[in-house]
């Protein structure tokens, strides 16, 4: 399926481009220690600009999800899974992203799930699959 | 401390792809207002709007305050437009603190849809293309959630599977607006849904169907908000807005536990002595119909998560129940007004204009609200 592009910047090239080493990278605080998504040069927590990316476990659970059924563009491929997935390890943050390689009806909340990367160019897009 | 009135109203004709111009609609929509305050152009010394005029896609906001205060000859002493506010009607806060502080003494509100006629003429209207997507978008488009019904269902379905909330509870949102939209003469849908329907529509994204979602509309809404002490100047009814809020904590679609109709909601009270229970009738933002119920929980009408239950059956929200909500068929019968439509029909039902649509027993307090998700407006309305 084609994806829009992210427009990559300084602070948000690490995590669309985490993947190519196979990476979940999530800008963190280093005063707090508390993680900060969407990544910024600051933290919302303590005010700190010692933000730096860090890799995460890339597993995680489906918080809410839905089944897409409109084609909001030509040639969009229906169903498929929007989800919001918390992630181990990193409280506080959401992700939105797609869960794949399962049929659509299959996914629910509380659903654990691991990071799969999709390359297309330099952006490696976090999606989610399900794990037993 | 002054205070701050809602008092002529208008509205231009509703309809979809319109051939009349935007800033013509607006027109329309500021005569009647005026008209009905017996106020006279020169008298509108502000203007406010949201989201200012749009240029990547104009048919979402054809006409800015700025372009209104130089077409319409209005000598503006204060004026704002722009996106960055609480949602829709933190136009008519920004007016409220206007006039409170004597600014201006009668602020022209106004908010102008174009989206369907724009969508009609491309080669009027070029739809935007970009290469690439950045800000909030970035973390939605790339994995195709695009549309505000992709991120209010997440929210949405977090409520079926934690509440239990069945698709025949979120049915009565639609199924009343739809009844309401009968009776208002100027609603863009006047013709009944049965649940029927609405259980056998297709599905837009779950557990939102079709009939969950309003559609694009063109139109021009206006709410004129006068000073305390220049509305002996009017002659129409003036209505209080009695309190106001527009809590955001995360602007964000996704990375708040709550959406922001419950900060919003809980500070709404914080403002004023009324209560929940002194309210007569709400007009809740409903662009997707689950939006009116998370309302109804962040005023605290109900417990959070109740909210489906709330409205089992459709009684409760009906013209003649305890509770009438959106009594001119709110956005999904009453058509995409964006947010400006819910004051608009608070005010119309203060003052006993509601005509066929009419609460009975004289409501006197009402509360309107618009957007809900990263931001949210509500407004607390009395004639008293
Ligand atoms: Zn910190």
């Amino acid at each position: 399926m084609t994806r829009p592009v992210p427009k990559l910047d300084a602070v948000n090239r690490p995590f669309w481009t985490g993947g190519a080493d196979g990476e979940l990278r999530l800008m963190r605080c280093q005063d707090c220690k508390e993680f900060i998504h969407p990544p910024r040069p600051v933290c919302r927590h303590c005010l700190s600009d010692r933000v730096a990316p860090e890799a995460v476990a890339g597993t995680g659970v489906v918080d809410t999800f839905t089944v897409n059924y409109q084609p909001w563009a030509p040639n969009m491929e229906v169903p498929f899974v929007i989800a919001r997935v918390t992630i181990d390890g990193a409280p506080g943050v959401y992700l939105t992203t797609n869960i794949i390689g399962c049929e659509p009806d299959a996914v629910d909340i509380g659903d654990k799930v691991r990071v799969s990367f999709e390359q297309q160019g330099e952006i490696h897009y976090p999606l989610f699959e399900k794990v037993d | 401390m002054a205070e701050a009135y809602i008092t002529g109203i208008g509205q231009s004709e509703v309809g979809v792809r319109l051939e009349r111009h935007p800033l013509l609609l607006t027109l329309d929509a500021v005569r009647e207002a005026l008209d009905e305050a017996g106020l006279s152009i020169d008298q509108i010394d502000g203007v406010s709007t949201y989201p200012g005029r749009v240029p990547v896609f104009l048919g979402f906001s054809p006409v800015g305050a700025d372009e209104l205060i130089d077409a319409l000859g209005i000598r503006a002493t204060w004026h704002a437009g722009g996106g960055e506010i609480s949602s829709q009607l933190g136009a008519v806060v920004a007016a409220a603190m206007a006039v409170k502080t004597g600014a201006a003494r009668h602020v022209l509100c106004f908010r102008t849809v174009y989206e369907a006629a724009a969508l009609s003429r491309p080669d009027e209207y070029p739809p935007m293309r970009k290469k690439t997507v950045d800000g909030n978008s970035q973390w939605f488009a790339p994995f195709n959630a695009m549309s505000p019904a992709n991120w209010t269902a997440q929210y949405a379905m977090r409520h079926v599977k934690r509440y239990g909330l069945t698709r025949e509870q979120l049915a009565q949102i639609a199924l009343n607006d739809r009844a309401n939209g009968v009776r208002n003469p100027r609603a863009l849908v006047r013709k009944p849904l049965t649940l029927d329907e609405y259980m056998s529509a297709r599905m837009v994204s779950t557990p939102l169907c079709l009939y969950d979602c309003d559609r694009f509309t063109d139109a021009s809404t206006v709410l004129i908000v006068s000073a305390g002490d220049a509305v002996d100047e009017v002659t129409c009814t003036p209505i209080r807005i009695a309190a106001f809020a527009g809590t955001v904590e995360r602007h964000s679609w996704d990375q708040a536990e709550w959406m922001s109709c419950y900060p919003t909601g809980e500070d709404l009270w914080k403002q004023t002595d009324y209560t929940p229970a002194d309210v007569d009738t709400v007009q809740f933002y409903d662009g997707f119909s689950f939006q009116a119920i998370t309302w109804l929980e962040g005023l605290g009408f109900c417990e959070r998560g109740e909210g489906g239950r709330f409205i089992e059956g459709g009684h409760r929200i009906a013209l003649d129940g305890e509770l009438p909500m959106n009594t001119g068929g709110g956005q999904i019968a009453g058509g995409r007004l964006h947010g400006f439509g819910f004051a608009h029909e608070a005010v119309t039902q203060l003052r006993g204009l509601g005509g066929e649509r009419q609460v009975s027993n004289n409501p006197r307090v009402a509360v309107a609200t618009s957007g809900g998700g990263p931001l949210a407006t509500a407004l607390l309305l009395a004639n008293d």
